[in-house]
């Protein structure tokens, strides 16, 4: 029997060996040569030599795998497996631990860190307040939203318009265009919520992949307009020299200035970080996760499913908004490009492979997306490549994503309350 | 005896198929009616047309809220909105929320009557914590007038099959209903398990002063706590009256037992 199943197993290598050596066959061992007008075709067998031992020994490793998961499969309700998790969930002392370390060592970054990687460490806190956003939207409502990027979008361009056609009424009357960055945080939320609810009213009746698309084609559609209406928007060369957050009417160094939005960042960082995880165990974060098990038995317990999708959609991209703002005044500089569809995805990425609905997943699928491909410029080509595999990987190993979500579940504490009767009748 | 809910000639079509075909039927205030009839028969079709699920083709719905004079029509209105006037139901094949505990499946039910809202939600003001805090005992209050408390703090998956379909009623209770609609509640369970449902509903109707409308396959259920029968067969109304008026009647025997 076992001889069997490993014999079948072989065979199946062999298969999936020989299809890849056809497929990389032309690749990997032809290589074509042109001179004086003649093609030569000059064969490099030695790479078809790694390429078999290689092909079996992956084919092997990933039925390995494959046969591995499926045996613990079922394994539902356990602390599954991964490490991080057990870390981080498991043992208090050393969470509080681990969460000390990390905001002391976040709190002080720019100190030791250096202009550019403060820079960087900038846009990276940047993208965990949107993959937060994100996540209100997608790990607490359940709605597949492919149009992030566009409430990012309405938020920096809230600043920007606002400092174009304001700006010049802020200097006449002598104030700090500084001053216009602490306008427009609020400002920029209002408008992405307007934003979320214009888009949310239309859209709402969709599910999955009807929602996703016309996120997609929402995103698609805004930047399209502030591409092409450039008298209002700036069209494509964007709207530069956005004035930076008012610093006492200083003129600052570049480096300090850096570090004084990496502090304003970091706190819109916590902020969003405590906030979310309030509304995650609020009287709002219940029904979204009875929505996300069951949509007809929510409403017929006396949910409003419309406007608690709205609610998760409207914060979300209310997330987004102030996201942009910061992102405006970070850079001074923003022009449609920013805002691609490959923002949405990148957002995406992030919840999805740091763990959807976790907050610290989120945190880590963000410093993991933005930071590595920043430091890792060497292999800057195969970024796309290593960022395909990894999903891919992910979705069929550990589809919960790195860090695997944890609710607080409520709980009545029977022991305190039941026996405290008998315990008063004792004394 | 006022009726407190009343379907008046309602036909439910879908495609070619009349699913329910020009039904009247009316519940008194306080009483347990049954609805029976074969499988496919159209019964879980006029539970959903009532609460919402469904918008009636033709015909019309009417409840009337206790402490209320007037008739007010609730047919093609949301399910929320149904639920929150007081009609509550469970459901054939049981749609708990399974990866929540007991506790929050209950708290769900009194999702409606809480006011906290995002800012409360965000600052967690004394009024919220209050709140949250009275909700989860009113809760646990309600999982023991169905002794479910043992329970409490268990997933809803993790519970045997009788006490999942018990947690069904205890969370619609908890929306603070009328009219409860029980579709199948002793569907799976066994002789012991089926003698405690019928005390609880018994004690639903008398104690919590609910008026109870359930399907059930279970004759003796039916025929002990029923005060009143309707019968439907291929979404017609065959027969109605009381459990011995029924048993009797040769038309339920055919529409069961075939000719």
């Amino acid at each position: 029997m076992k001889i069997k199943i490993l014999k079948s197993g072989l065979i199946k290598s062999l298969k999936s060996t020989l299809w890849f050596s056809i497929l990389l066959f032309p690749l990997l061992v032809m290589k074509i040569t042109v001179k004086e007008g003649l093609a030569h075709v000059t064969y490099r067998w030695i790479n078809l030599a790694l390429i078999v031992p290689s092909a079996l020994i992956l084919s092997e490793l990933w039925r390995y795998f494959l046969q591995k998961k499926g045996a613990g499969g079922n394994r539902e309700g356990k602390n599954r497996g991964a490490v991080i998790t057990r870390l981080i969930y498991g043992n208090k002392k050393i969470r509080n631990i681990l969460l000390a370390a990390s905001v002391i060592l976040m709190a002080t970054y720019p100190f030791y860190a250096g202009m550019y990687n403060t820079n960087v460490m900038i846009s990276a806190l940047i993208y965990i307040m949107l993959g937060l956003g994100l996540n209100i939207v997608l790990g607490l409502g359940g709605m597949l939203h492919l149009g992030h990027a566009a409430f990012f979008a309405v938020g920096a361009y809230t600043y920007g318009m606002f400092f174009r056609y304001a700006g010049q009424f802020f200097i006449n009357a002598g104030i700090s265009t500084g001053w216009m960055f602490w306008i427009a945080i609020p400002l920029g939320g209002i408008m992405a919520a307007v934003f979320g609810v214009l888009l949310s009213l239309p859209v709402l009746r969709l599910r999955g992949d009807y929602l996703a698309i016309v996120t997609l084609a929402f995103g698609e559609i805004l930047r399209m307009i502030l591409q092409n209406w450039g008298s209002v928007t700036g069209g494509a060369t964007g709207i530069s020299l956005i004035p930076r957050p008012w610093l006492f009417g200083i003129n600052v160094t570049p480096r300090i200035a850096a570090t004084y939005i990496y502090y304003i960042v970091f706190v819109f960082v916590i902020l969003s970080i405590i906030s979310v995880s309030r509304l995650e165990n609020s009287r709002i974060g219940r029904a979204w996760e009875a929505m996300r098990e069951d949509e007809i038995a929510c409403q017929s317990m006396g949910i409003d499913l419309v406007r608690n999708k709205l609610t998760a959609f409207v914060l979300g991209s209310v997330w987004a908004g102030v996201a942009g703002v910061l992102f405006a005044a970070q850079t001074t500089y923003i022009n449609p490009d920013s805002f691609t569809i490959w923002e949405s995805i990148l957002i995406l990425c992030i919840v999805v492979l740091g763990g959807t609905g976790s907050i610290s997943g989120v945190i880590l699928g963000a410093l993991i997306i933005k930071l590595l491909p920043e430091y890792m410029r060497a292999f800057a080509q195969y970024r796309l490549l290593f960022f395909g595999l990894a999903l891919v990987l992910m979705m069929i190993f550990r589809p919960e994503g790195i860090i695997r979500k944890i609710r607080k579940v409520y709980t009545f504490p029977v022991d305190e309350i039941e026996n405290k009767p008998a315990a008063e009748g004792n004394s | 005896m006022e009726k407190i809910l009343e379907i008046k000639n309602l036909s439910m079509v879908f495609g070619g198929l009349r699913a329910i075909d020009n039904i009247n039927i009316h519940i008194n205030s306080g009483a347990i009616t049954a609805l029976i009839g074969p499988n496919g028969a159209g019964k879980t079709t006029l539970f959903n047309c009532i609460t919402g699920v469904y918008k009636p083709t033709e015909g019309d719905i009417f409840i009337k809220r206790p402490g209320k004079n007037d008739q007010e029509k609730i047919s093609g209105l949301k399910p929320h909105i149904i639920n929150r006037k007081g009609l509550a139901r469970t459901f054939q094949n049981i749609r708990l929320f399974s990866n929540m505990s007991v506790l929050e499946n209950v708290m769900i039910g009194k999702h409606h009557k809480l006011k906290a809202d995002i800012f409360g939600a965000l600052f967690r003001d004394r009024k919220t914590r209050e709140e949250e805090e009275k909700v989860v005992y009113d809760s646990y209050e309600i999982l023991k007038k169905i002794n479910l408390h043992k329970y409490v703090n268990e997933m809803a998956r993790n519970l045997p099959y009788g006490a999942q379909r018990r947690l069904e009623i205890a969370r619609a209770l908890s929306t603070e209903p009328f009219l409860l609609l029980l579709d199948e509640p002793a569907a799976g369970m066994n002789p012991q398990e089926t003698r405690e449902l019928e005390d609880t509903i018994n004690r639903l109707s008398t104690e919590e002063n609910v008026t109870i409308l359930l399907i059930e396959h279970d004759m003796g259920l039916v025929m002990n706590i029923s005060e009143h029968i309707y019968v439907v067969d291929y979404g017609k109304l065959i027969a109605q009256g009381t459990p011995e008026q029924i048993k009797s009647n040769p038309d339920v025997i055919k529409a069961y037992l075939g000719e």
